[in-house]
């Protein structure tokens, strides 16, 4: 039973006395969401809400149009440097699995389709201290997508890699998408914006200036900021 | 400088030897401050991380408390001992006072507050890193515990010696609380303290040469340990 | 998470298995509590081992002054008292903490100091007046000042020499709050005179240039004393091993076994103790 829609409602984040971040919308299963914006812009803060890390101020958020308490379980989150454990591959792809007390078996078997689906079989005993920047993220989608998730947050994640393996992992968010996973990821890379996206929620200062499809928000952008952002204007 | 020469004649005289009354020496110290080490570490590592996860109130004095506590004078330790299991006090009945365990429990309330003020420090620093990846994958506080104790292994090794350097060298908690008798509780603090008083200068030089001799030894080693551990990691 | 589950298991098994190993069952033992003189001057390594293996009782000797002595056994942390203070021991009797007061071996009290002796001590015959000469040149003195035996010794003979030195207590008059051992140490280093017991210093190895400057005063007779705490005030004090061992003490082998402790050739401790029988 899936946890979507995730519903935020007039939620709002504060903090050193600003009001950083205000929404009212849905998310609901469907094709990627992409969160675009300048620096500033509360897409961080956005995803953390939304994920759990970060309690809002004002509001509630409510899953599968419920008020439910934490569901982490059916959700995972990619951030932008990933964090990697102390130990192999394998071993960092099993570590939601272990501590969700999923069995031996089930849990090899599952981390040995991830590894296969990743491409970093041959990596699975090395430590993931020793891998690239790339194949790190990789390791981070993996482990993420080894908990099934139903909701799949993405901070920025190919802003430091290079484009061969901003090319593999965007093959591997596209995966996990056709798996049944809904994608909600943000991004200053345009092009890739246009590659993965379904619809496009712009955010400007805070506030969410814009919410389309990903074909009309890029060709007739509606807000003053949305346009000036796509032609490159607005830095923040 | 005449009795710093025929001091480390001396000391190699009586390692060359193999003097048996040293060996016993030796191996009392080495129980007495390593089953200590033992007992700081199982208490002191999974405090210092909880103190590190877990927010309640009061924290901030307790981590204040606990770094003062390192500061705590090895003979007020003793002589609080003493006056606790000595038979006029609560635990006489125990019947510990004057024997390698009290020594071994005098240096363990000695060095646990520093394991785990280093523990606390190491665990947090991260903490702060692992924080949102652990939360985001669904890690309950005792799971993070675990896993920072483990990733930060080799840091906290460091800790460990710490506590095992400041228990090998000191004397004013066993001299008190084990009474220095003679292939029974005499330690080598407690022996360099006797020769010193009976006028053997240089032979209390000699076995202080072999005590940091030993306590490089020991470091050495867990120095060496850690460099295996991180050069299975290095990076490219 | 298992893995810190398993891990402070298995510590605390090891910290039950110390305990049990520390009460070390089988054996049998006794604690006496002494003074650093006896330690200090090799007495025990001496006499203890003829003990021990005609009994099988292994005894445990920690060594303080005589005041931190007396406070032990009074804790009932000791089995038997073997000091040298004639009031606190008759004080600790009267007080039902030990059994009998039973005069064991005596030696006696020396003066050392350096060989320059800028008191001109050596050559009187009295410690008072040595003492007196010490105060009127306002030469440097290392006093115990721990309460143990020696240190009440040294304090009768001030009293006895009418000397009052609470002014100079910082200046010449140094009281250091520590063993003898430690005290002779810092004797020799700040060039100071002090009071010792004969045996201690023949042991000393570190006399540099002092010497033995006045000796042979009777008030510098040094009374040794042997008490078995009263097992009516501590119970668990070890009765039966206490009993042999100050048994042992008192008879023949025990005194000619002090007797025949020498250092350097030198008797150190002379046996008195009085004949066995009821008084």
């Amino acid at each position: 039973m899936t946890i979507l829609p995730l519903s935020l409602s007039e939620v709002a984040y504060e903090a050193g006395g600003r009001t950083l971040l205000e929404c009212d919308l849905s998310i609901r299963s469907g094709p990627a969401t992409m969160v675009l914006g300048p620096n500033g812009a509360g897409k961080s803060i956005f995803l953390r809400l939304c994920h759990g890390l970060l309690q809002p101020t004002r509001g509630h958020i409510d899953w599968r149009g419920t008020e439910d308490g934490n569901p982490t379980r059916k959700q995972a989150m990619v951030f932008q440097k990933p964090v990697m454990l102390r130990r192999s591959v394998a071993a960092n792809i099993a570590y939601g699995l272990k501590i969700h007390g999923i069995e031996r078996s089930i849990r090899d078997r599952r981390v040995d389709e991830i590894l296969q689906r990743t491409g970093l079989r041959d990596a699975a005993r090395r430590s993931a201290l020793s891998l690239s920047g790339g194949e790190q993220q990789r390791l981070a989608l993996g482990r993420a997508w080894a908990l099934e998730p139903d909701i799949l947050f993405l901070d920025e994640p190919t802003a430091n890699l290079d484009p061969g393996s901003m090319a593999a992992v965007e093959t591997i968010i596209c995966d996990i998408q056709k798996a049944g996973t809904k994608i909600v990821m943000t991004t200053h890379d345009l092009g890739q914006a246009k590659r993965l996206a379904g619809d496009v929620i712009f955010l400007y200062r805070g506030q969410v200036k814009e919410r389309a499809d990903v074909a009309r928000f890029f060709e007739s952008p509606e807000s003053r900021e949305a346009a000036a952002y796509l032609k490159g204007e607005l830095l923040w | 400088m005449n009795d710093f020469s025929s001091a480390f004649s001396l000391a190699l005289g009586l390692i060359a030897d193999f003097d048996p009354a040293l060996g016993e020496i030796v191996g009392l110290s080495l129980y007495v401050s390593l089953s200590a080490v033992l007992v700081a570490a199982v208490i002191g590592l999974p405090l210092g991380a909880a103190l590190a996860v877990y927010r309640f109130p009061g924290r901030k004095a307790a981590i204040v408390t606990l770094n003062a506590l390192m500061g705590l004078p090895p003979v007020f330790i003793g002589l609080t001992v003493y006056l606790l299991l000595s038979r006029s006090g609560p635990l006489g009945a125990l019947g510990l006072l004057f024997t390698p365990t009290a020594m071994i429990i005098a240096q363990a309330i000695l060095i646990t507050p520093i394991v785990a003020a280093l523990s606390r420090q190491i665990s947090e620093t991260l903490y702060e890193t692992y924080r949102d990846q652990l939360r985001s994958l669904g890690a309950a506080p005792l799971d993070i515990i675990g896993t920072i104790l483990w990733d930060a292994r080799v840091g906290l090794l460091t800790a460990v010696m710490a506590g095992f350097g400041r228990a090998i060298a000191e004397v004013g908690a066993v001299f008190i609380v084990g009474g220095n008798i003679a292939h029974f509780t005499r330690v080598m603090t407690t022996t360099i303290a006797l020769e010193t008083s009976k006028g053997n200068l240089a032979l209390a030089m000699a076995l202080g040469i072999i005590l940091v001799v030993l306590a490089i030894g020991i470091n050495a080693a867990a120095g060496i340990i850690a460099d295996a551990s991180g050069a299975r990691e290095d990076t490219r | 998470m298992v893995k810190v589950g398993s891990g402070f298991l298995a510590g605390c098994a090891l910290i039950a298995s110390l305990f049990a190993g520390a009460t070390g069952a089988a054996e049998k033992t006794l604690t006496l509590a002494s003074t650093t003189s006896t330690e200090n001057s090799g007495l025990f390594r001496f006499l203890l081992p003829p003990f021990e293996k005609s009994t099988g009782i292994k005894v445990r000797v920690i060594a303080a002054g005589t005041g931190q002595a007396i406070r032990l056994a009074r804790n009932g942390d000791a089995d038997v008292l073997m000091v040298h203070h004639k009031p606190s021991e008759e004080k600790f009797v009267a007080d039902g903490f030990g059994v009998k007061r039973n005069p064991l071996m005596y030696n006696d009290f020396v003066i050392v100091g350096p060989a320059a002796d800028q008191a001109k001590i050596k050559g009187l015959r009295t410690a008072t007046d040595a003492f007196t000469r010490i105060a009127k040149s306002q030469a440097l003195f290392a006093s115990r000042g721990d309460e143990s035996g020696t240190h009440r010794a040294e304090e009768g003979l001030w009293k006895a020499a009418g000397i009052d030195r609470g002014k100079a207590s910082g200046g010449w008059y140094r009281e250091l709050g520590a063993g003898m051992g430690a005290t002779l140490n810092a004797a020799v280093a700040m060039g100071a005179y002090t009071l010792t017991d004969r045996a201690t210093w023949a042991a000393f190895g570190n006399k540099s240039s002092h010497r033995i400057l006045l000796e042979g005063d009777p008030l510098l007779f040094n009374q040794y004393s042997v008490i078995m705490v009263d097992p009516r005030r501590h119970p668990h004090v070890k009765l039966a091993e206490a009993w042999q061992f100050v048994d042992w003490l008192l008879a023949e082998e025990g005194q000619t076994r002090i007797e025949e402790f020498k250092i350097n050739g030198k008797q150190m401790f002379f046996p008195n103790a009085a004949h066995p029988g009821c008084e």
